[in-house]
């Protein structure tokens, strides 16, 4: 089959590699539909993300059709339409008892590597580095599913890929970057850094939870556009003299109620991270969090569903202690948001397809990487089809 | 058998699981010898000493389990179930209810190190140990307890292994096999135990496709 795979820093392939099997009695084979590429990747397309082989086939937000199911998948089937949430949990242990998904005890082959780094590990990602388990991804004709019948979500209706994709990732992790931000109706006001794809699905997500007011913060013009139409108010942080000012200005001088960083480990904005960053001396740019902290009103909740990876510098613990915030970050709880989602776009409350940009064959991958990563031709989230 | 609770097979009180999460190499004269509990040298008779007080390697692990300290149990008293989570090559033979013959192979040298074990502690759902009899190469020894865990956390599963490392080339090939870290062996034996019992099966990857560099002359999509 063809699968995209990383060959180096801003390096992809496409190549042909043997088709996936079953390994596992849980696992099934989905012939891919439909894959995007995330924001999550472009962290591992420049580098950032340790344990990543030359060779790995990259992707996590994927769907397809079963074509093949282990001897213990009981509720799928050969011919079965699904959407696979990009977490890989057991359903099994205490963490998935208790939905925390993305905690999953069972699912990483490689636990002792995160756990050197992070004490524990979680649940395993498709498609993100041996850290994280090293199962191959979906930006490919094929993947393998494991855990089949604790992940994927089966399609009943007739909805076009365009509108289901997104649950495979973005969709549940702007939604519960927002409801993390214990938006009060009618009354809390969030601010949102990024408008990235998963920035914009924080920003309708918070307006569905009923925020009176979402402020959304990014530079580049395009996706402050995509925020504006999605209900935000938008600040350029290139055009304000500051963006503490500016948030100020839109809140009567409270600070928002949430702050979200939809950034991550890869924020503009300061030359001292970017410098220690390439040095290795810091493996995260955190200027955005570090604004998102000073900005959040007293009493309130940074929610964090930008990703990090390691150590970060100047974190102003200070202002975060003497407001009492609240932080709440991590990888997505996936599986908790399929069905409450998916029931929202199958009600037509969102439809999620409105931030897709681009749409190329899956063999158009590389060239769909750098534009994104860089950006370009109003990119702001690229559909891959293998069938094109 | 019925030995007291809380007291592993050397008749020492257990270490908590945080006060050991490092493996302990007893310093001369300074450990104990393990002395075999008098009820099993009784039945067994094997070496006084299983693993001498200057050279013992001494590793505790702990993983907490959501299945019932009986389902545990059960597992680990059918002693052949072991190789399953146990990642490098080892067969297990029972050969009574209480011996059984262990054999472990690795590609280093062609050796193979068998002995036999014997299980000298039984307490149905609560705790199994073991220990090698007179004459094996690496005389080792073993406890895993099951205990409930607070709430509904499930069972807290501790193992203890005591072993002495050889010298010499089987040394060698010994630390190879265990990761020159045996501590990091029994984590991955439980972790494994962990999921085959939670979540069914133990995670892999391997024979999964990937666009390995070599792979990069073959034909191009
Ligand atoms: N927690 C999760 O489970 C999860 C899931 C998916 C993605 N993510 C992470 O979410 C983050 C965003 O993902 P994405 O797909 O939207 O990525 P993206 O790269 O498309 O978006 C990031 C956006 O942040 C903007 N930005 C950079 N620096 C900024 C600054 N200082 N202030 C304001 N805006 C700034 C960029 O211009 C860009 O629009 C990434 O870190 C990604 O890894 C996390
Ligand atoms: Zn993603
Ligand atoms: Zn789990």
């Amino acid at each position: 089959m063809k699968a995209v795979c990383w060959m180096g820093k801003k390096k992809m392939e496409v190549q042909r590699v043997p088709d996936p099997r079953i390994l596992n009695p849980r696992d099934c084979v989905l012939r891919v539909t439909a894959t995007a590429i995330c924001g999550s990747d472009l962290h591992l397309y420049n580098g950032y993300i340790p344990t990543l082989e030359k060779g790995d086939i990259l992707g996590h937000e994927f769907m397809g059709e079963v074509v093949e199911v282990g001897p213990e998948v009981k509720k799928l089937k050969v011919g079965d339409r699904v959407v696979v949430p990009f977490t890989i949990s057991c359903g099994g242990c205490i963490h998935c008892s208790r939905t925390l998904w993305s905690c999953c005890d069972n699912t990483n082959p490689n636990a002792a590597l995160l756990e050197a780094l992070a004490g524990q590990s979680g649940a395993a990602i498709y498609g993100y580095s041996a850290l994280y388990g090293g199962y191959a991804g979906g930006q490919a004709e094929y993947v393998r599913v494991p855990f089949a019948d604790t992940g994927p979500i089966k399609i009943e209706s007739d909805l076009p890929d365009d509108k289901l994709l997104f649950l495979s990732d973005i969709f549940p992790t702007g939604y519960m970057a927002a409801e993390n931000c214990d938006i009060v109706p009618g009354r809390s006001v969030v601010a949102v850094w990024g408008c990235g794809p998963v920035g914009q699905f924080a920003i309708r997500s918070a307006l569905l939870l009923g925020a009176a007011k979402v402020i959304a913060i990014d530079n580049v013009p395009e996706r402050l556009r995509m925020a504006e139409a999605g209900g935000a108010v938008a600040i350029n942080h290139d055009e304000v003299d500051d963006v503490q000012d500016e948030l100020r200005a839109h809140t009567g001088g409270r600070g928002p109620d949430a702050a979200i960083d939809a950034v991550g480990m890869e924020a503009h904005g300061s030359v001292y991270d970017q410098v220690k960053q390439t040095l290795k001396l810091e493996n995260d740019r955190a200027y955005a969090l570090r604004q998102a902290m000073r900005a959040v009103r007293k009493g309130g909740v940074l929610s964090i569903p930008g990703v990090y990876s390691g150590f970060v510098d100047k974190v102003p613990m200070g202002a975060v202690f003497a407001k009492a915030v609240t932080i709440k970050q991590g990888q997505t709880h996936m599986h908790r948001y399929l069905r409450p989602l998916l029931k929202l776009v199958e009600d037509g409350k969102i439809d999620p397809s409105f931030v897709i940009t681009h749409r190329v064959p899956l063999g158009h991958a590389p060239q769909a990487y750098a534009m994104f990563c860089d950006k370009k031709d109003g990119c702001i989230k690229v559909v891959l089809d293998p069938a094109m | 058998m019925g030995r007291g609770r809380g007291r592993d097979y050397t008749g020492r009180t257990m270490p908590s699981p945080s006060s050991a999460i490092r493996p302990k190499r007893g310093k001369k004269g300074s450990e104990t010898p393990i002395v075999t509990p008098v009820s099993a040298r009784k039945r067994v008779a094997p070496s006084r000493q299983v693993v001498r007080g200057d050279r013992g390697v001494k590793v505790t692990r702990a993983v907490t389990i959501r299945r019932s300290a009986d389902e545990l149990y059960a597992f680990w008293r059918q002693i052949e179930n072991l190789p399953r989570i146990v990642k490098h090559p080892l067969t297990i033979e029972r050969v009574s209810d209480i011996a059984s013959h262990w054999a472990a192979s690795a590609p280093v040298g062609d050796r193979r190190v068998e002995w036999d074990a014997v299980i000298i502690n039984d307490e149905p759902g609560k705790l199994i140990a073991w220990r090698s009899r007179e004459g094996a190469e690496i005389p080792n020894a073993g406890t895993v307890r099951f205990a409930p865990a607070p709430g509904d956390e499930g069972t807290e599963v501790t193992v203890t292994l005591e072993y002495n490392p050889p010298a010499g080339k089987l040394g060698a090939w010994f630390a190879k096999l265990s990761g020159q870290e045996p501590a990091q062996q029994v984590t991955e034996a439980l972790r494994r135990f962990k999921a085959l019992m939670e979540a069914g099966e133990i995670p892999t990857t391997e024979g999964q496709p990937s666009g390995r560099p070599q792979n990069t002359k073959a034909k191009r999509s």
